[in-house]
Order: C-alpha cells, then structure tokens, then sequence
C-alpha cells in the first residue's frame, strides 16, 4: 500500500507543490535564521578565537571577552608560578580612537602582543609581514579595519595614522573573523600598546597562557585560580561566558528565537492544514478503501509515508536553498552564517515533529471515518 | 442457476435475523431498519429495492458490517459479523467481500490497472502479482486495451467497469453493489447489469445489489422491498427460459 500511498500524494501535483513549498520554506527559514544567529554568536566570541591561546586569566569578576577589567602587572608571574603553566604572556586589549590623515576619527580595538612571542597574533596574514610588527611605530591590521577605515585605497601598508596623538604605521594585514561589535582590530606590541593608552594605574588585560603537556587544561585553571584568585578560564569556556553573556543581554536570543518559532508555526500551520485537505478531499476515497479492508492502521501508516517522504523533501529542498543563500552572501566573511550538523539535526527533528502533527489530523479523522460514507 | 427456488434449499450465505438500526437520539431518533430478517443465497444475484430512504443502503452497509446495528445478527458465510471486533470484520471483509459503488470510487491517480490491484495490495499480495491479477481481470470486463488509463481518462461506463474488476479481483464470495446504475445512462446501464450477471455471478458466490431502477430489476434473482424499514415483499423474478 506504500506504492498506493505515494501515487495518491504525488497524484495530487497542486497539493502535493503547496505542502513542499510550505515546508521548504519553514526549514530554509529556520535553517537560514539558525545559521545566522549562530554565526553572531561566533562572531561575539571571535576575541578569543581570533588569539587561539589555550587560557585566559584576567578579573574573577569579567562577563565576556570584550568587557576589559584590568589586572595587575604581576599577574604574568603570578601565573607562571602555578604548577602545570608552560608559559603565560600578557595581552594588552582596549579602545582607543584612530584619527587618520584625512581627519577621519576611527573607534578601533588595540591588541598588545608580547613582543618576544608575538603570541595571540592571527595565524593568516594577508598582506606584509607580522614580525615587522617589532619595527618602531608599527601596527597590524586586520581586514576589517582596512574595510571599516575607509577601504584599501585609504588603508594600506605604509599608510600613517595617530592613535592618541602618538604615529601608528601600518606594516601589515591579518585576516581574522569579524567580531560581534564590527571594531577595527589594531594589533602592536604590548610595550606600545601601552604608550599609545593614557596612563591608568594598572593596564594587563589579560594573561594568556599554556598548559604543560599531559596536564589536563581544566586542571590547570582551577589551579590557577586557587592559587593567585583570578579568573581563569580555557578558551572554549570563555568563548561559551561570552555567548552567555551576548544571549542574556542583548535580546538577540528572542529577536532570533521568534522567527525561528514563526518559521515552525508556519511550516506546521501550511503542512498541517493542506494535509488535512489532501485527507478531507479523499476521504470517500480512504473510505473505499476501509470497506475493501484496508485497516486503520494501514491508513495511517500510508498517511504518515505521505508526510514523511514530503516532508524529507522540503527537508532537503530547503537546505540546499539556506545553503545557496549562505554561500552567497557569507562567503566573503561579510554576513554571519554557520550552519552546523547540530542546527540540521534539530531542523529535521522539527520538522518531524511538524510531519508527525500534520499527519495525526489526518489520521484522527480517518480513524473516526465510517466507511459506510461510501454508501452516502 | 436462474432457479433460485434450487438455491434456497442449500444453507443461506447470509443470514439476517432482527436486524435493527436508528439514527439520532431523543426528538431526532429515526428508526430505519426495523426488524429485518432475510436470507441470501450462494448463486443468486438479490435486489434490494424499495423507496428512498426505506433503508436499503443502510441494510447494505449493514451486511457489508460497515455499520454497526442496535439489534439483530448478521451471520456471513457463518462468521457471526456482528460478533466481530472491528478489525477482524475489517479483515473479514477484505476477504470475503468486494464492492461496487453509485460514484465508483476510484483512485484518481492510479491508472486503471492499478486501480484494480488495490483490494490484492491490501492482502499483501506483491504488486506484480496484483497488477498482472488486476490486468487479466479488466480483460474480462473488455477493458485490456485500458489498462494504463486514469479514472479521468475514460467514460463513466468505464470507470464502473473497472469499480467491477476491483470488486472481484480477489474472488469475493459476496458482491455488495450499491446503485451500480445511478450515475449511468440508460444504454451503459444495462450494459453494466449484463457484465455483473456475466462475470459476477457464480455458484459460490452472491451479489446484493441496491438499486431504484427499474430498467435493471430484470437482471436479478430475487427482488426484496424494502419500505420504511421493513421488507415488505420479497419476489422471485422469472426470465425467458427460466426453469
């Protein structure tokens, strides 16, 4: 009856297009939705992705990576001192204003990098070398701030800008995920770094640092912080913190959340209805088929083959489409868009359970269907 | 076979006893089966005539057992139906039973000979088998050259004659027709009645058919009226060289 099932779902060519459009659009929606609210939260937590240092040690106190609160110059020594750190480095991190040569002022975010290790820098260069990052006066930048600060024709290696009244020149191009916050990255070196900031009493932003080999990471900064009573955290906890922390306080969670949750109400709303006019449209049909002797079990195992084999192909429809979308318009780095197999996991499931919703009216109605209706 | 005198010496094929049916409750409570007691036998072809609304059909779906009675006992090929459990009676019928509808319904997507397969397909009968079963049988009602075609593809006529070879694909015992002719012009009618009589009737089998017109009441065995719930008469029909 599988093989009967099928012909009358795709007999139907009108029905059959308006269940796989409705459901197409209901995954590709969430699936695009999904993809790009977790590509935000990537973007949110790329400060710490972006350095790729297995520790940070910083303020027990901080909520997320950009959230600067700054400890005291000992802190490096303090943690190399812990039992199972192989090296720890400072890093410098704050905002400060760019003004370039034609006037144009520039809210950038300053990354001082120990000079010795330079650790923390991005791993791909695009332009130039990092090392010349040591020459006097240099900055790094990353692409966005060559695209924020007015485009290559204004920024460029060689190109002079002034960071808190102090010369500031451009030896080289890192390329590094977006940020959340779209602030140009400057990197240099922590000793400048520090000369181009107004004086404060105390400027380490961070201590970022390694394990020894074979000690447990987890370990280490629980040592770390039973030991000199700062923050530490590995560099996944705190890329986690600070989604936390984006999702708790900007409302993007619910902002993301509703249209997702429009997209299954409205795939479910589409499915459920046009499904239930498919059944409502055969029902003198269904019910031949009961007085032949076709059981309502048999009924509704054909009715959820309809759904499921529908279903599945809106599923793979619309993520073929999401997918074209999302290499579209992210490939350049432009838009944040991650689609990963757990977000296509749960669309599917979703859409299960849509398929299985959509597919229970049906089959309540033929369950309570007399098939003596066929007499009438 | 014309004979039906002989036929009622043999044990009835279905046998109904005090068969009762209402609809509604209270106020609206209409009783449309009242009291029916009626033999039918294997190798006749019995009609059930009678006014609309006299309670043919439901006594129709009632010995199909797809309705359920307030009283009485319906006794089919010695299975007690209104006995059954509802899925055993499902089975019960899928076995034993085929049907023929006033609007034929067929399946609009599959073709003729698939349409035809449908009652084997539900027996777990491989679709090859069905469908080879299914083409022979439509050769049989003179529709071998339609095999392929939709229900939209061919006439009226057709199509119930295709309804035809799905009711006996599966060699039912009884044939329940439920105005076969309705939907028919005249010329198509009698033609229907003459393959029904041809093909579907055999000595162990017997077709009931319900019908108000008269133009077919010749093709039948018996004739019984039913009239506001009653069986009021119940005629043998003679035909020219009848014995």
């Amino acid at each position: 009856m599988n093989y009967v099932a099928l012909k009358m779902l795709f007999g139907d060519r009108a029905k059959y297009l308006m269940l796989l459009c409705g459901l197409t659009f209901a995954v590709m929606l969430i699936v695009q939705q999904g993809s790009i609210f977790w590509g935000l939260m990537i973007w949110s937590q790329s400060s710490v992705s972006n350095l790729n240092v297995p520790i940070w040690v910083t303020d027990p106190g901080i909520a997320q990576v950009d959230e600067v609160k700054p400890i005291a110059d000992t802190a490096v020594d303090r943690v190399r001192s812990v039992p199972g750190v192989e090296w720890a480095v400072p890093l410098y991190k704050g905002l400060l204003r760019a003004r370039l040569s034609n006037g144009d002022y520039h809210q950038i975010t300053l990354t001082g990098l120990e000079s010795s290790t330079l650790i923390g820098r991005p791993a791909e260069v695009l332009e130039g070398r990092f090392e010349d990052v040591l020459q006097p006066d240099a900055v790094v930048l990353d692409q966005w701030a060559v695209e924020r600060m007015g485009g290559p024709n204004v920024i460029k290696i060689g190109t002079v800008f002034e960071l808190n009244d102090k010369l500031a020149r451009v030896v080289a191009i890192a390329k590094t995920q977006k940020s959340f916050t779209n602030i140009p990255v400057v990197y240099t070196t922590y000793e400048r770094a520090i000369r181009y900031v107004p004086r404060e009493r105390r400027t380490l932003s961070y201590v970022l640092a390694k394990a020894k080999d074979g000690v447990p990471v987890a370990e280490v900064t629980t040592r770390i912080h039973e030991q000199t009573g700062l923050g530490a955290f590995t560099a996944e906890d705190f890329g986690w913190k600070t989604i936390g922390w984006v999702l708790k306080n900007t409302g993007i969670g619910i902002n993301f959340g509703t249209t997702i949750l429009l997209g299954f109400i409205v795939g479910m709303a589409i499915a459920g209805q046009t499904f239930y006019l498919f059944t409502v449209e055969n029902l003198r049909q269904f019910g031949a088929l009961k007085a032949m002797g076709a059981s309502t079990f048999t009924l509704a195992r054909m009715i959820l083959l309809q759904a499921f084999t529908v279903g599945l192909t809106g599923y793979g429809v619309g993520i073929g489409l999401a997918t074209v979308f999302g290499f579209m318009t992210a490939r350049s780095g432009g838009l944040p868009f991650i689609e990963t197999w757990q977000l296509l996991l749960l669309v599917l499931v979703a859409l299960l359970a849509i398929c299985t919703f959509s597919a229970l009216i049906s089959i309540i109605k033929l369950a309570r269907l007399e098939p003596a209706i066929v007499f009438r | 076979m014309d004979d039906s005198t002989d036929l009622q010496t043999q044990p009835a094929a279905v046998s109904l006893r005090g068969i009762v049916k209402s609809f509604g409750t209270g106020d609206t409570k209409v009783t449309v089966l009242r009291g029916i007691d009626l033999d039918i036998y294997l190798g006749e072809m019995l009609l059930l005539v009678g006014e609309s609304g006299g309670g043919k059909t439901t006594l129709l779906s009632a010995i199909a057992g797809i309705l359920e009675i307030d009283a009485g006992d319906i006794d089919v090929l010695g299975v007690p139906l209104s006995d059954l459990p509802t899925g055993k009676r499902t089975t019960f019928r899928g076995q034993t039973m085929g049907f023929i509808y006033q609007q034929f319904n067929l399946l609009p997507a599959l073709t003729a000979a698939e349409n035809v397969a449908v009652p084997l397909l539900i027996q777990k009968i491989s679709r090859s088998e069905a469908l080879r079963r299914a083409r022979t049988m439509l050769d049989r009602v003179g529709l071998g050259d339609r095999t392929e075609f939709l229900p939209k593809n061919l006439s009226g006529g057709q199509q119930q004659r295709v309804a035809i070879a799905r009711a006996l694909v599966n060699e039912p015992r009884l044939l329940i027709c439920d105005e076969p002719t309705a939907a028919l012009d005249g010329p198509n009618g009698q033609k229907i009645m003459e393959l029904l009589r041809e093909v579907g009737r055999a000595p162990d089998r017997c077709v009931v058919i319900v019908t108000h017109d008269s133009r077919i009441f010749h093709f039948g065995d018996r004739m019984a009226n039913l009239t506001d719930g009653r069986i009021v008469s119940i005629e043998t029909i003679t035909r020219e060289g009848s014995a």
